[in-house]
């Protein structure tokens, strides 16, 4: 019978596996493979680390590479800042034992944001802060110092639906006898949040903390459909996303490069992986120590 | 006997949520009556209704006539319903495996598999597009249904797992002692897990359909063109012809929040249960 489980193992899981393997996990893998390779020739030759060093010491690559990180830390900054903390309301305004049955219809309605894509979200909020519309009149988009707070926010309005139904479904988990027991104690809505509830869904909030992270360093959708590949004004909106779809595939002005392309990409996902894993290396591990 | 103080605390949860449901619904509502303005009825009264004077459905006609939305319809649908159906077969055979045969390295790969609910998979176009280029797939729908697949199958697997996990052993053995085979097995579980199936499909359905990336680099001719893809270019191309502009926009959003309302259960139920692991 363990034989036949083997194959039955195998025949069951190959398919998914082999999908997944060739279309998801070995590029990412081939990625950095590719980065230590130039095949501008047509041929490709190994070249060790010469595009890593091209990236960080050709002046343009260069200074597009930090403006492009330092933009993703200020966007990411925003989404932490904002969003989690929205979500975090939010949820907890659904959860706080106040609302009957309306809980469903505000639920959805805060959700329909995120189900939109961004290229309809980008060209909605552009339409509504058009300085002619007169709700605004200051070209909040055309401003290098506003530009970018004004993608993020946008950005922020369509997920914040994200950590909301998150952190909601992690509040709907708490036991009910551990709040009967804060209530018979005489806890204050307030307090039985922040001392009772919160510390029992801290590591799903540290989880959506890092989720973000991760899903902001790999953004490129919003900022695209707004302000196409090379997103200004002067690149005060480019982020790594942008700054990877122009390395290799190239934008008016830049020729596409494969190799160089597959560098930026092994960079970012340097990036994400080493502040993913010491979160968890670090940091998860104390927010369990409250599970029930 | 409730006090004033409770129905203080639920009024103020009331009206911040209504302020934040409004705050989140407004915007889309404006540019569905804007839709069916004149140009002038557009910057004239935004906020207004449409009139008599200012009704119209030309913005309609020009997106129809201009634009290629049936095309881009048909691409979309053929690349979602491709990539989810393709994703719940493989991902209900490699769950069931998962959770069903106890061989050695099964943890191994189903962390294998979980591992990938976090990975970054855009940051893999360049060999993407290179195995594309060498297997002839590049500017084709069966690009962007294979990649979608790959990137939907971990979540799919953690999520159909769980309910896996709660089936009764009893009911495969039964089937088993009949004489049943394992896909036979299989099948007989199928009904139990359906409400699984049902979140998974939901959300496996909508970062496809809403994705810009892929489209942008695997499918981009006229002819491959998916809906997100369609009203970027043509918002690109007619931005001064608001009226089709906001017809556009209209069309690509509103089946998708008309199929979210449906089964906003399901899908947050995925949503939660699926990250939530």
């Amino acid at each position: 019978m363990n034989r036949a489980h083997y194959r039955y193992f195998l025949a069951f899981t190959l398919p998914a596996l082999a999908v997944y393997v060739v279309f998801a996990a070995l590029p990412l893998v081939n990625s950095i493979w590719y980065s230590l390779y130039d095949t501008d020739s047509g041929v490709a030759r190994f070249v060790g680390l010469e595009n890593y060093v091209y990236l960080f010491t050709n002046p343009t690559t260069s200074e597009r590479f930090w403006n492009a990180l330092t933009n993703n830390l200020e966007f990411f900054a925003i989404h932490l800042l904002v969003e989690v903390p929205l979500g975090l309301l939010l949820a907890a305004l659904l959860t706080s034992g106040r609302l009957r049955r309306s809980t469903g219809v505000y639920r959805t309605l805060l959700f329909i944001p995120t189900t939109l894509s961004v290229v309809i979200v980008g060209f909605v909020w552009r339409l509504i802060i058009n300085p002619l519309w007169g709700l605004v009149d200051f070209p909040l988009l055309g401003d290098e110092r506003t530009a970018l707070p004004t993608i993020s926010l946008m950005s922020v309005w369509q997920y914040v639906g994200i950590p909301m139904i998150f952190l909601y479904a992690a509040l709907l988990a708490v036991p009910n006898d551990v709040l009967e027991a804060a209530r018979v104690e005489g806890s204050g809505a307030w307090s039985t949040f922040w001392r009772v509830k919160f510390p029992l869904i801290a590591p799903q909030f540290g989880l959506i903390a890092i989720l973000t992270y991760i899903w902001t360093f790999n953004g490129f959708d919003l900022v695209f459909a707004l302000n196409g590949s090379a997103p200004g004004p002067n690149y005060s909106t480019d982020i790594l996303g942008t700054l990877f779809y122009r390395t290799f595939f190239g934008s008016s002005g830049q020729l596409s490069d494969l190799d160089l392309g597959a560098t930026v990409a092994s960079v970012i996902f340097l990036i994400i992986l080493v502040v993913t894993a010491a979160y968890f290396g670090l940091l998860h591990r104390r927010l369990r120590s409250y599970e029930l | 006997m409730k006090s004033n103080r409770d129905r203080a605390g639920s009024l103020v949860t009331h009206a911040l949520l209504i302020f934040f449901a409004l705050l989140a619904v407004a915007p889309i509502l404006v540019i569905v009556v804007n839709s069916f303005k004149t140009t002038p009825g557009i910057f004239g009264q935004p906020f207004a209704l449409p009139n008599a004077e200012t009704f119209s459905l030309g913005g309609y006609e020009r997106v129809f006539t201009r634009g290629q939305f049936v095309t881009n319809y048909g691409n979309s649908l053929i690349v979602t319903v491709g990539a989810t159906v393709a994703t719940l077969v493989l991902a209900t055979l490699a769950a069931f495996a998962l959770t069903e045969y106890k061989v050695r390295f099964a943890p191994l790969v189903g962390g294998f598999f979980v591992l990938g609910i976090m990975l970054p998979i855009r940051l893999g176009t360049v060999p993407i597009i290179k195995t594309m280029i060498s297997w002839q797939l590049m500017d084709t729908l069966t690009a962007l249904v294979l990649v979608y697949t790959a990137m939907s199958l971990p979540l799919a697997i953690a999520l159909l797992m769980t309910y896996f996990k709660a089936v009764p052993g009893a009911i495969k053995e039964a089937a088993r002692i009949d004489g049943a085979g394992e896909l036979r097995t299989l099948s007989i579980t199928l009904p139990m897990v359906r409400p699984g199936l049902a979140a998974v499909a939901s959300v496996t359905m909508l970062p496809i359909w809403n994705d810009l990336w892929f489209p942008l680099i695997l499918a981009p001719s006229k002819e491959n063109q998916t809906v997100t893809l369609g009203v970027q270019q043509f918002v690109g191309q007619f931005l001064n012809d608001y009226p089709a502009l906001l017809g556009a926009l209209t069309l690509g959003a509103v089946p998708l929040i008309v199929l979210f309302v449906v089964f906003s259960r399901q899908f947050i139920q995925g949503l939660s249960a699926g990250i939530g692991k």
